[in-house]
């Protein structure tokens, strides 16, 4: 099990799937970026898995997971202060009543 | 008391269950270590990441992600990628985990209900995500990957001499990518001289 790509490839989209029904389905904020995280480890994941199964990609699956990660920092503290700086205005966390745009 | 010893015992049974079958089947002679390591790391992880998108408490949603890149880390290395698996606990346990996690605290009020933690539209939501795990899983099988009998474990020194020989564009842009986060950040949460508390 532990040999076959298709076994990590198969968990991997069984966590982003989770990732999007989270992001699809909470209501606060700060829940849809944990979702967004859980979607970008399962992205991470399979490029891992590509990495150590497919022959010419030696050390690169790695690396790109590792440039992943450093992206997904930079996208956690971005989005984490918007959400901190619109909690400051609206006072609430929850993203279904951010309709000053609608209304 | 007796509700939290019952659910107590309920994790209890669950851990067993999840820890307990992989190994009797190893008992058996059915499979590997490796393989029950992958089976035990990959129920944790599913297990978790569903308690992420389903907790009502948000801050145990926060724990549970712990969890959950524990148990994702834990994979790379099985996988083959150590230094990978030391890097998601360093950025994703220790600093992302803990940024969300003040974050949850920072934005936690009284008045906000926690009765109500889905949409309206979660139906459709987990519909959409049932389907995309089938499709996903159905590609995987039906693709011809032409991928090796048995993974390449990727040592640090030749990680080192890719990052640095082959990747050194990519990982420039990275550390103007993260001055730019820290700067966007600091300017995007700070709290405006005169402005509404």
């Amino acid at each position: 099990m532990s040999d076959s790509l298709d076994s990590y490839l198969v968990l991997s989209g069984l966590l982003f799937a989770i990732g999007t029904f989270g992001f699809l389905a909470r209501r606060n904020a700060i829940s849809m970026l944990m979702s967004i995280e859980l979607m970008l480890n399962a992205v991470n994941l399979a490029i891992v898995a590509f990495g150590s199964f497919i022959p010419g990609l030696a050390g690169g699956g790695s690396v790109i997971a590792i440039i992943v990660m450093a992206v997904a920092a930079a996208e956690a503290t971005v989005g984490l202060s918007i959400v901190i700086a619109i909690f400051r205005n609206r006072h609430t966390p929850l993203v279904d009543e951010y309709d000053a745009m609608r209304r | 008391m007796p509700r939290s010893l019952l659910t107590i015992l309920g994790v209890m049974l669950l851990i067993g269950a999840v820890v307990g079958l992989p190994i009797v089947l190893a008992i058996l002679g059915l499979i590997r270590l490796d393989d029950i390591l992958f089976f035990v790391l990959a129920e944790i992880l599913i297990g978790s990441g569903l308690l992420v998108v389903t907790l009502r408490d948000i801050i145990r949603c926060g724990l549970a992600m712990i969890v959950c890149f524990g148990a994702l880390a834990g994979i790379y290395v099985v996988a083959g990628a150590p230094l990978v698996a030391g890097a998601q606990v360093l950025i994703y346990i220790g600093a992302i985990s803990v940024l969300i996690l003040f974050a949850i605290m920072l934005t936690q009020t009284k008045d906000a209900p926690t009765v109500l933690v889905f949409q309206t539209q979660s139906l459709g939501a987990g519909i959409a995500a049932i389907i995309l795990a089938l499709i996903i899983a159905l590609t995987v099988g039906a693709t011809d990957w032409k991928a090796l009998p048995a993974r390449v474990h990727t040592a640090t020194d030749q990680l080192a001499r890719v990052l640095f020989a082959d990747y050194v564009l990519p990982f420039e842009i990275v550390s103007v990518l993260l001055l730019a986060a820290v700067v966007g950040g600091i300017f995007l949460a700070k709290r405006e001289e005169g402005g509404p508390s």
